[in-house]
């Protein structure tokens, strides 16, 4: 069995989901790669190491911007060049974008954010954010699917080194409609939400706009963003694109600490990302508890300005 | 400016997933329902865009009868008529099946829609392909995952939120786009607005549902729920043991 696997890349250098999409593929059948854009040959070379055997490389100077049916192009075309039984990509927002298009064209069934898959078609897929699994199988070949960011572990194998194989896809007007054709840099005072190590969220507790001024000051100490649940955006206390939340951002940070969220699924599922959490509540029985690493119970109006001066005291 | 919304009825699940005996659905004896809040949204932006341009907005659901009820929600916030395509069984629909009733009903519905709406996946499955078939087998082009959406002489300025900064796609219309929660923040509907809600349209079908393709076999409460967080300390007094927490996992500058 022939695995096909879409690679992300960045500046030469697979992306660590995609590598988490590879192990998952290798549980498959053989894998070969395949990268497109920018960098691609130079990420194509690393792969032997995650078990690649032939690494494709899609070249056309079109495909410098993200194009999602150019990248599907690219997909279908090696699917042909490889006879590839499965195509797995990582569970992203290009991943999945791109393996619905490479679905819809071929008119078979697509898994998206799988956490287990077997050569017959059965997967186990994640719901709700991660809330809830679904068992599931899939009846079409090629098999397609995503992979669920961090349900599988990416690991290095004794692969020796990828052969690269590069090839022009037939690429069409039609799979070019849809292009980025222009990035805006985003001028933020702060540290963006996506990228921060630390995002501090406030929730119904913080009570009012103003008591966020406290989670502001703990998160200039941290170099944190601040992010908040949906009833503080409802009650319009911070602007709603700081709302963090399995529809909205989705964040991954090293911590993320909650202050004063109960914990709905479709909160959880936004930041169940991060490495560790830490919940601020004055509920011991809250929620939010059962998906938190750690929690401090008591008013947050005392502990997150304790906190702030516990830093600044033994910084 | 014609608009279609497609939007999902969904449990509001609290913190904990309860299953069905059978463990074919959650349990949602005990529950609310809703539509996923990025959906809210995506009515939002098109009653939005109406009110600017003129035109109509219509929602459609693939859902159970009681469906109806989230439509007039949807009519109640500035929609003006409603499309149930009523699914009697209770039996999921997989991605494929429902994009095809979708399709199937917009060819019914006459009258071409210049832009369609969907949510970026669906709160519940989250299949993340509902809105790309659906604009693969009209031959639309579509941009996903939108947190900006402007309408300027007969194109749609798309703008996806990326590592830093935005992703700006420009696309003719008729076009398909999905949207993320944070584009907007949704009106609430005023009583005299629920009130004229139910006197709005709401057009029924019951498409049949084919064979799924990606076929649900039991769902499965995942076993790392519940899990224990370890108690650092109550009040400020658990300063210091944050703070060395924090040291620890290396966030401390």
């Amino acid at each position: 069995m022939t695995v096909l696997t879409l690679i992300e890349h960045q500046d030469g250098r697979a992306d660590e989901l995609s590598l988490q999409a590879l192990a998952l593929a290798r549980t498959l059948g053989e894998t070969e790669g395949l990268l497109v854009g920018p960098g691609a040959g130079e990420a194509a070379a690393e792969l032997g190491a995650h078990g690649v055997r032939t690494a494709h490389v899609a070249e056309d100077d079109r495909l410098s911007a993200y194009a999602p049916g150019g990248w599907a192009r690219c997909v279908t075309d090696a699917i042909e060049r490889t006879g590839a039984t499965a195509v797995v990509a990582a569970g992203t927002n290009r991943g999945n974008e791109v393996m619905a298009h490479v679905a819809a064209r071929l008119d078979l069934p697509f898994a998206a954010n799988c956490s287990k898959a077997a050569d017959d078609g059965t997967v186990t897929r994640v719901r709700w954010g991660g809330s809830l699994l679904e068992e599931a199988r899939v009846h079409g070949e090629p098999l397609l699917l995503t992979v669920a960011p961090h349900t599988v572990q990416a690991a290095a194998v004794n692969g020796g080194e990828a052969g690269v194989q590069r090839f022009e896809p037939g690429l069409d007007e039609a799979d070019l409609a849809v292009q980025v054709a222009e990035h805006v840099e985003t001028v933020t005072a702060g540290v963006s939400l996506a990228e921060a190590k630390v995002v501090i969220s406030g929730g119904r507790g913080v009570g009012s706009a103003e008591g966020f001024a406290i989670l502001e000051e703990l998160a200039g100490l941290l170099d944190a963003a601040v992010g908040c649940s949906r009833v503080v955006t409802s009650a319009g206390w911070r602007p709603h694109t700081d709302q963090v939340g399995q529809t909205g951002t989705k964040v991954s940070p090293d911590l993320y600490i909650a202050c004063g969220i109960s914990g709905a699924t479709q909160h959880i599922a936004g930041c169940k990302g991060a490495k560790k959490i830490l919940a601020i509540n004055s509920d011991a029985e809250a929620p939010i508890l059962a998906s938190a690493d750690y929690a401090v119970i008591g008013d947050l109006t005392e502990i997150v300005p304790a906190i702030t001066e516990e830093l600044r005291k033994t910084r | 400016m014609r608009i279609l919304v497609c939007v999902k009825r969904v449990p509001l699940t609290g913190g904990r997933m309860v299953l069905t005996a059978d463990e074919q659905a959650i349990e949602t004896r005990h529950l609310g329902f809703t539509i996923s809040p990025h959906e809210e949204c995506g009515v939002e932006e098109a009653v939005r865009i109406v009110e600017q341009h003129g035109g109509e907005v219509v929602v459609l659901t693939l859902g159970p009868p009681e469906a109806e009820e989230q439509l007039r929600d949807m009519l109640a916030v500035g929609a003006d008529r409603a499309v149930l395509l009523t699914n009697d069984s209770g039996e999921e629909w997989d991605p494929q099946a429902t994009a095809s009733a979708i399709v199937a009903a917009i060819e019914a519905d006459g009258e071409d829609f210049d832009l369609i709406v969907f949510g970026n996946e669906s709160a519940d499955s989250g299949g993340f392909q509902v809105g790309i078939r659906v604009a693969h087998a009209l031959e639309r082009p579509i941009v996903t995952g939108l947190k900006g959406l402007s309408i300027e002489d007969g194109k749609a300025r798309c703008e996806q939120e990326v590592t830093g900064g935005r992703d700006v796609y420009l696309v003719p219309l008729p076009a398909v786009v999905s949207v993320l929660e944070g584009i907007n923040l949704p009106r609430y509907p005023s009583v005299p607005a629920k009130l004229r809600a139910r006197q709005k349209p709401v057009d029924k079908t019951t498409p049949e549902r084919p064979e799924p393709k990606l076929e649900m076999l039991r769902l499965v409460v995942p076993p790392g729920q519940g899990k224990q967080a370890e108690v650092l300390g109550h009040g400020a007094e658990a300063a210091p043991a944050v703070v060395e927490m924090m040291r620890e996992i290396g966030v401390t500058r």
